[in-house]
């Protein structure tokens, strides 16, 4: 069936010169989706054809044409390469749609076995646009592939929870929660500046800053780097739900005693990455700073630190992710009234669902940015390591 | 065997610095480098390792000294030693009167490691004005000896390179660079040209002896190569190991001081070449 080795570009055989026979095979299962129905409507099954599937014929022949012109398409057209592939993928796209479409004309795909199998060959053809795009360089790659695959995976959830009627309190689809998002977005506001602009950055900066002047203290006293890593490793062992309480005991309910789990949470990851750094000097780059009679502070500025910056951004970003757990954790344990963990834990109670599902999507979205934004800095900073190079 | 404290192998050590009227040179240089009775253990984990056993050696202003010997016989341990980076068992080394620490301190000294240990997150430049840095030395002097000695090595035009962008060969020559940006007195050099090719270090090799000629600095210089430390050296110090020490010191009088590279084919450069190859041979024949 797939008689394409990897390497064979598809863009250039056409339809006229060579038979593509993944693509024959794809289409030999949409004309069994053909054969099968697309739903059910007030009982009566939905065929492809027929007045009742309303436009489906027209999503068919949208797609079919869109794929046609995509294998006939030139490699490249002016700056653009492999034009066909982004033809191809307004096809997938336009099949996506149809799902959406039958289900506003009140039709219920449940038992729509005909429009699963063609989403199922849309996927497929997806798949293999997708893997035509990851081999073109630059920005095409590292952005927008990934870009595609997390707006296709959304697309699937929206598509498999609506058509197959999961319930809201068990999961909701996106556009509920995007809903919600958007409906709520004073309170979310809040409770972000409470928990992220406050809570976390506050404990963030105290955690990591502390770990790395304790690092720079115990890498100049021997006894203490000795007393103080094992001590890591126990740290590393206890429970945010063991020490979160104890904290809000501690420093009360408001930022305080976030940032003190935080602090907790973070000192040691950045205490071990940053005495690790600074051990990670050969001895010939020490010995020439020797050489030009450099005392320890120079040496520690010009060589040592830069040298453990690698170090420093691995027990920043494991410590980006870690705050923000820390927070949402500790707010469960007693909180002004804002703030995410407080929000879930109260809307949950509610069976607000729609809202806790708001709310993970801000997290999600500020843990993944607070990470980004890291891994970005240290591309910026140390391009010039050898596990940066060449990216 | 020739034994460091013959009168034979000690002549040229005993230039007249402390009696002056024996000169036989109209006006002796003073002493950079002396190193007296100087031994070196390293304590290994089975049994210690004897680098350096009883060296005595005196390098005047201006002397360009090799240091040649099979590997292992304490070269690099020796110009480690004079640059304070290791500290000897016992004996004694004066830098221009001064404890080899003091020396390092007030930056009398140049060094180019066997390896160029350039810093990669700098550009070429940036690591050849990184002593300068650590000098203190204003911004548009930094540049401009930055300039003038990545020229002096080849590579103009590479200023903004990293390191990584470049091939061994032109990592060391920063790295020559980098020392001479120092504008050091004294030149201590580990196998500079080591992982160069023939064409390249011929150049090299002239440029370093045109330098040394034009400025006076007094350079100690370890190579493997017999041609090189000929064409180079006032005198040569032949080493062998186990434990290291000084088999013979080769004085290259007979060659004039200004060099071009056709002295390579005189007799008298032979004659020197086949003298520091005897003193080879004798070193090797212990491990037998
Ligand atoms: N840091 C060290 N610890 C233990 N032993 C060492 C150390 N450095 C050098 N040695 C030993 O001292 C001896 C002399 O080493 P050295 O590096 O001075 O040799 P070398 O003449 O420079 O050799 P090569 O020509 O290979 O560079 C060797 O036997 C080596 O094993
Ligand atoms: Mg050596």
């Amino acid at each position: 069936m797939s008689g394409h080795p990897a390497t064979v570009d598809p863009y250039r055989t056409t339809l006229r010169t060579a038979a593509d026979w993944g693509l024959v095979a794809l289409a030999l299962l949409a004309l069994a989706a053909l054969m099968l129905p697309l739903g059910t409507r007030d009982g009566a099954v939905v065929g492809w054809f027929g007045g009742a599937s309303g436009a489906a014929p027209l999503f068919l022949i949208g797609v079919v044409l869109a794929v046609i012109a995509g294998r006939s398409a030139p490699r490249r057209l002016a700056a653009i390469q492999y034009p066909g592939a982004w033809v191809e993928l307004a096809g997938v796209a336009l099949a996506l749609l149809l799902p959406l479409h039958l289900m506003n004309e009140g039709v219920d795909l449940s038992a729509g076995w005909g429009l699963w199998l063609f989403l199922v060959v849309a996927t497929l053809l997806l798949w293999r646009v997708m893997g035509t795009l990851a081999g073109v360089p630059g920005w095409t790659r590292s952005v927008l592939v990934p870009g595609l695959f997390g707006l296709g995976l959304l697309a699937g959830w929206e598509v498999l929870v609506r058509g197959f009627g999961v319930p809201a309190i068990l999961l909701p689809a996106p556009s509920r929660i995007a809903a919600a998002l958007a409906a709520n977005a004073p309170v979310l506001w809040d409770d972000f500046r409470q928990t992220v602009l406050v809570s976390v950055l506050r404990g963030y900066v105290m955690g990591c800053g502390a770990g790395f002047a304790v690092a720079i203290l115990a890498d100049r006293v021997p006894f203490l780097a000795r007393g103080l890593l094992p001590l890591g490793n126990l740290a590393s062992a206890i429970p945010v739900v063991g020490i979160a309480p104890i904290m809000v005991m501690w420093f009360g309910f408001d930022w305080q005693s976030k940032a003190a789990v935080i602090v907790v949470m973070t000192f040691f990851p950045m205490l071990v990455n940053t005495l690790a750094g600074l051990g990670n000097s050969e001895r010939i780059q020490l010995d020439l700073m020797r050489s030009y009679g450099a005392g320890y502070g120079r040496t520690l500025v010009k060589l040592r630190l830069p040298n453990a910056l690698p170090f420093l951004f691995n027990g920043l970003k494991i410590n980006s992710t870690l705050a923000l757990i820390g927070a949402i954790v500790a707010e469960f344990f007693g909180t002004p009234v804002v703030g995410m963990g407080f929000r879930i834990s109260t809307e949950v109670a509610r069976m607000n669902l729609d809202i806790v599902w708001a709310t993970i999507a801000v997290a999600a979205l500020t843990g993944s940015g607070f990470y980004g934004g890291l891994a970005l800095l240290e591309r910026l900073t140390t391009a010039w390591h050898p596990s940066m190079r060449g990216r | 065997m020739t034994s460091p404290t013959s009168p034979d192998a000690t002549s040229p050590d005993s230039r007249p610095f402390d009696s002056q009227g024996a000169a036989p040179r109209p006006a002796p240089a003073p002493t950079v480098v002396e190193a007296r009775k100087l031994s070196l253990v390293y304590p290994t984990a089975d049994r210690p390792v004897t680098a350096l056993s009883e060296v005595d050696l005196t390098i005047a202003r201006g002397d360009f000294v090799s240091l040649i010997g099979p590997s292992g016989c304490g070269k690099t341990t020796l110009l480690r030693v004079i640059a304070d980076l290791e500290r000897p068992t016992s004996g004694a080394v004066a830098i221009e009167g001064m404890t080899p620490e003091q020396a390092r301190l007030k930056r009398l000294y140049g060094y180019v490691f066997q390896a160029p240990a350039l810093y990669p997150w700098r550009t070429v430049e940036r690591n050849v004005m990184l002593p300068l840095e650590i000098m203190g030395l204003a911004k548009a002097e930094r540049h401009a000896r930055a300039r003038e000695q990545l020229e002096r090595v080849g590579l103009s035009g590479f200023e903004r390179k990293f390191p990584w962008q470049l091939s061994g060969g032109m990592q060391q020559r920063v790295s020559i660079a980098r020392a001479l940006a120092l504008q050091p007195d004294l030149l201590l050099m580990d196998e500079p040209f080591g992982a160069l090719d023939e064409i390249t270090r011929d150049h090299l090799n002239l440029h370093l002896t045109q330098l040394w000629r034009a400025t006076g600095k007094t350079c100690v210089f370890v190579t493997h190569s017999i041609a090189e430390a000929v064409f180079l050296s006032t005198r040569i110090v032949v080493m062998s190991p186990r434990p290291g020490r000084i088999l013979d010191v080769i004085d290259c009088d007979a060659l004039p001081r200004e060099r071009t590279l056709d002295i390579r084919e005189t007799p008298e450069f032979a004659a020197i070449a086949h003298r520091v190859r005897e003193g080879l041979k004798e070193g090797h024949s212990y491990d037998d």
